[in-house]
């Protein structure tokens, strides 16, 4: 005990608590909480069975009703704690409910009924993880499809992303051509322009070009970012031209130069605008919203904002999902975080 | 097989392996493409290198661009812009008449003036607060600590969490039987219907974007932190310092240029508020928390009777707010490098 | 038959003329050493060989033909780049097989060919290594290594040593001479080194500001300079200039009195009275005693290197003249000496800086 104390209390060089020692340490565990509590809390209601979650106030755990297989009945009964008159504790099966009174027996001997007021029982729990939850969705909702259109989108996005913008980012960074300016002027104009201002006039090509209520759609409008391009043309201009004229010595066409040398030194930036592309896209809510009409073509986002909008929300799924949708991004974040924080804080994209 | 090939790693040669697919593509585009460098030179080979990016980027940002600004000045019901009505300035003059404009209901397009105050109001505050709360946590991750890499994860992850699921999370909380009701009571308080009530509707929405994007802002900050020369605090100990002054007489300045393009950037993103606040409330109760990208959306696209033209008028003049904005960030940046340079 | 000429070739980067009509030949099998202050457009004149850069105007011609049009890769030569240029991301034999692979050699052939590179240059443990495992010696190797891999005609090397410490610079330097020889293969090297001039070509290029200054063997270049910027150019530690004006004479000698006041007699012919002068002498024909002219001068430092001793003196109208005495000398600065100038080495040059061409020079024995 006295050593986590110490492991806690150390600090630099062994000196005194300061009071800014306290403030931090205030914040930090305000910040524990209030960051991850709600994502601990997602995932532990998450497996709470629906009864479970309408429960008031909740209880932690994802507790169930403990039930019997009783000698005689079809159903398994549910298991009660019955105080009796006489002041003993018993574990009594309820068989029937009439009014406040409930019909109990004992699981030993279910053929002699006792009679128990509602008040003097209650009911045994266990903790049990209702992973139907999970599983129900799939089967009889189309998450499972929702999940395939979102890996689809995903996937297929980000690999045109990083070949056209390393093409255009090599084109920018190593050529000098006329326009050059032109051209990166322009992509630098459009970095001011968001896909939310232009959403009612793309709505109207990609219905021109007859993309509406198609993966396609949603796909195509977002490949083209100014962004990607800018990050792998900085990182492009530190690679030094020397190897570029060394590979035209050695025979090497423009495009080999591109795939054989120029791609592969890039790696890390590739890397990067790689993770930041899987994130958009797999985070995309507007646009699609926008372009899939069709339940069928929904993402995970569309998807689940659909569910969770009906009249009756089965929150029991609408939490499993979430999670469901929510486990790509944080395996990413767990295997890649060191990679992704030092992206972002060298880049300021996001 | 020869020695060296043999010292390949089983990762070397899985992604060898996942390569060769790769491989055959771009050596199947080698050819056209040599065939281009020897008619056009290196110019053409350029050209062909940016073709399909700007090709995309024409069709689905640049002309959509352009046309924004044609569909403000059509009205009409029709999707195609050949099928539209000039109208002139008409657009423009209905989002911009109002008796007072200080009062939403007295203007004719009133949810456009309702989304352009919440947006306003939602702005500052928001920005406010998540600048202040972003550079506190980087102070509070820039000391000596252990485990700063978990602590910074903690604060961070909320970043790569996607709007709908950022929502769900706390719709979750804070429905009637949610969480934070239960500790109300538990501390015996009322319990209040949170996103009902207009007031804590707009609270929560700010909230949820706060504690959606802190760790975006955190990072940058701190990395800035980071940048300060630790020889700079040792002297300022070494002058008997007390921390606020350090805080103030060092820290802060030498932030000051990240600080500044923190704030653009918040700002830039505050202004195109939508997805979370969407799926946690949509937009209400009544409008309590409409915001412009919304009230685009729904005039444009979600309504039963689009309004493209409005729609369209609305997103120019929110587009003329967010050029100002990333001009001066740009500029912002520009000024931020020069610094470090220095 | 590797035979490179370059005629009339001018460069210019915008208003910025970097090459003034140069014209150069340089014969197969030649060592031929560009040498030049930095920024004397020797590094863009190579890569106007090259290919990777082109000529303003001008031509550049390999075998017989021009070959302005052509791009780099077509023009059968290869060349060494100062920063080696290795490609980072593959292997020692990937960097050897890249050019081979490009022009579709056999896959046997490819593998022979590297063995055999590898074997020439000692770097046969390295084949699996990156260049960044690599020493910069190990690294120098490689690079000469890929250019050798396709058999060029012509070799350019652009400041190949320049990155090397001088202990290995020297012995590279050695090994590089020795390759020539063996691959019987022209070579242009550029180098802002005198020494590496002297030591590896058959004929240098002295270039200046884009123009060439002087071409010849390294011997024609010591011996005579044809101005005073190759003179002082060539040979360390540089040549001495003693400033100074005719004061008479005639054809057959001219009389000349340095600033300062000391008079010698050059057999030059005379010029008008007053005209200015610029006598040149190496600090290796500076001694203190014999011969005929004599400058009384103070020593300001004194060099001891063990088989000889430079000093660094002060003459009267004259800031500062270098002599290198043979052997150990019981020289201390504040001493006043008197040297003396071996007039068979006397090197004259006019108000412009050109070489007075009658100036005679002996041959160094």
């Amino acid at each position: 005990m006295s050593g986590i104390a110490t492991f806690l209390t150390r600090r630099r060089g062994g000196a005194s608590w300061h009071f800014t020692d306290v403030l931090a340490w205030i914040w930090l565990l305000a910040g524990l909480l209030l960051m991850f509590g709600p994502v601990v809390w997602l995932g532990l209601s998450s497996f709470k069975t629906r009864a479970a979650l309408s429960e008031f106030p909740p209880t932690l755990l994802p507790y169930e009703t403990s039930v019997v297989e009783v000698e005689g009945f079809d159903e398994p009964l549910p298991l009660y704690r019955v105080k009796t008159e006489d002041g003993e504790e018993r574990l009594l099966v309820q068989v029937r409910r009439i009014g406040t009174v409930a019909q109990m027996a004992d699981p030993e001997a279910p053929d002699e009924i006792i009679r128990v007021p509602l008040v003097a029982r209650e009911p045994v729990r266990e903790v049990r993880l209702a992973t139907e939850n999970y599983s129900t969705p799939f089967e009889r909702y189309n998450f499972l499809r929702y999940f395939y259109n979102s890996v689809f989108v995903t996937v297929v996005a980000t690999i045109i992303t990083l070949i056209f913008n390393s093409m255009a980012a090599f084109a920018l960074s190593k050529y000098q051509f006329k326009g050059r300016t032109a051209v990166l002027a322009v992509i630098l104009a459009t970095l001011m322009v968001p896909l939310s201002v232009i959403i009612v006039p793309l709505f109207s090509v990609i219905n021109g070009l007859n993309l509406f209520n198609s993966l396609w759609g949603v796909i195509l409008p977002t490949v083209a970012t100014p962004t990607g391009v800018f990050l792998l043309r900085q990182y492009m201009l530190t690679i030094p031209d020397e190897l570029l004229e060394a590979a035209r010595m050695d025979h090497a066409s423009e495009w080999k130069i591109y795939w054989r040398i120029v791609l592969p030194l890039a790696m890390p930036a590739v890397a990067v605008l790689a993770i930041f592309s899987v994130m958009w896209r797999w985070n995309d809510f507007l646009w699609p919203l926008i372009v899939l009409s069709d339940q069928e073509l929904y993402t995970l986002q569309v998807g689940l904002n659909s569910f969770q909008g009906e009249l009756n929300v089965q929150w029991h799924y609408v939490l499993a999902m979430t999670v469901v949708s929510m486990l790509p991004v944080v395996v990413i974040f767990a295997f890649l975080q060191r990679f992704i924080t030092s992206g972002i804080a060298s880049t300021g994209i996001k | 097989m020869t020695a060296e090939a043999r010292h390949e790693t089983a990762g070397e040669r899985l992604a060898g392996l996942l390569l060769a697919p790769v491989r055959w593509g771009m050596n199947l585009i080698d050819r056209p493409m040599t065939w281009l460098q020897r008619r056009l030179g290196l110019g053409g080979v350029a050209a062909a290198f940016l073709a399909p990016n700007l090709l995309v980027f024409g069709i689905f940002v640049l002309f959509p661009m352009m046309l924004n600004v044609a569909y403000s000045f059509t009205g009409g019901g029709a999707l195609f812009l050949n099928n539209r009505v000039f109208v002139g300035t008409l657009q423009y003059e209905t989002l911009l008449s109002c008796r007072d404009f200080l009062d939403a209901s007295s203007c004719r397009e009133d949810r456009f003036w309702r989304a352009v105050g919440n947006t306003g109001f939602f702005v500052i505050v928001q920005v406010a607060a998540l600048v202040l709360i972003s550079l506190a946590t980087a102070l509070v991750l820039n000391r000596e600590m252990r485990a700063r890499g978990f602590w910074r994860a903690v604060f961070f992850f909320p970043v790569l969490l996607s709007p709908v699921v950022v929502a769900l999370i706390w719709k979750w909380i804070l429905q009637r039987n949610g969480l934070l009701n239960a500790v109300l009571v538990e501390l015996s308080f009322e319990p209040t219907l949170w996103l009902v009530n207009r007031g804590w509707a707009m609270f929560w929405a700010i909230f949820l974007s706060i504690w959606a994007h802190l760790g975006f802002y955190t990072l940058i900050l701190l990395a800035g932190l980071q940048a300060i020369p630790r020889e700079l605090y040792e002297a300022a100990e070494m002058d008997g310092a007390p921390s606020w002054r350090v805080l103030t007489r060092i820290t802060l300045p030498l932030l000051w240029p990240n600080l500044v393009v923190v704030i653009l950037l918040a700002l830039i993103r505050a202004v195109q508020v939508f997805d979370e606040v969407f799926v946690l409330t949509g937009g209400g109760p009544g409008t309590a928390t409409l915001f412009l990208v919304q009230y685009i959306y729904e005039t444009g696209l979600a309504q039963q009777v689009r309004n493209l033209g409005l729609a369209s008028a609305a997103s120019i003049l929110m587009a003329a707010v967010l050029i100002v904005l990333t001009l001066v960030q740009l500029l912002a940046s520009a000024w931020r490098e020069r610094k470090e340079q220095r | 038959m590797s035979h490179l000429e370059l005629k009339n070739v001018s460069k210019s980067f915008g208003p910025v003329e970097v090459l003034h009509q140069v014209d150069i030949e340089v014969k197969d099998k030649e060592f031929v050493v560009f040498v030049g202050p930095s920024g004397c457009g020797k590094s863009t004149l190579l890569r106007i060989i090259a290919g990777l850069e082109k000529a303003t105007s001008g031509e550049v011609m390999l075998d017989g033909e021009v070959v302005n049009h052509l791009a780099a890769a077509d023009r059968g030569l290869a060349m060494v780049f100062q920063s080696y240029a290795l490609y980072p991301h593959m292997s020692v034999r990937q960097n050897l097989s890249f050019g081979l692979e490009n022009t579709k050699t056999p896959k046997d052939k490819i593998e022979e060919r590297v063995a055999e590179i590898a074997r020439m240059l000692r770097i046969e443990e390295l084949l699996a290594r990156k260049p960044r495992q690599l020493s910069g010696g190990q690294r120098q190797r490689v690079a000469i290594g890929r250019a050798m891999v396709r058999r060029p005609g012509v070799f350019l090397l652009d400041e190949p040593l320049s990155n090397l410490d001088a202990e290995l610079r020297v012995t590279m330097r050695a090994e590089l001479a020795a390759l020539h020889k063996r691959l019987d293969a022209t070579m242009i090297y550029v180098t802002h080194d005198q020494t590496e001039a002297m030591t590896l070509a058959d004929r240098i290029v002295v270039l200046r500001d884009g123009r060439v200054e002087q071409i010849g063997t390294p011997l024609e270049l010591y011996n005579r300079p044809a101005n005073r910027f190759v003179a002082g150019f060539i040979g360390a530690p540089h040549m001495n200039f003693l400033e100074g004006r005719f004061t008479g004479g005639d054809d057959g000698a001219a009389r000349i009195e340095l600033d300062g006041g000391h008079v010698l007699l050059l057999p030059i012919p005379a010029r008008p009275e007053g005209e200015p002068i610029t006598i040149g002498i190496r600090p290796h024909h500076i001694e203190t005693e014999g011969g005929q002219a004599r400058i009384p001068a103070t020593v300001t430092l004194v060099e001891a290197l063990g088989p000889e001793t430079i000093v660094h003196a002060e003459a009267e109208g004259q800031p500062r003249i270098v002599a290198a005495l043979a052997g150990q000398r019981s020289i201390t600065s504040g001493n006043t000496i008197s040297l003396a100038l071996d007039e068979r080495f006397l090197h004259a040059f006019d108000a412009d800086g050109k070489r007075i061409e009658e100036s005679r020079v002996a041959e160094e024995i």
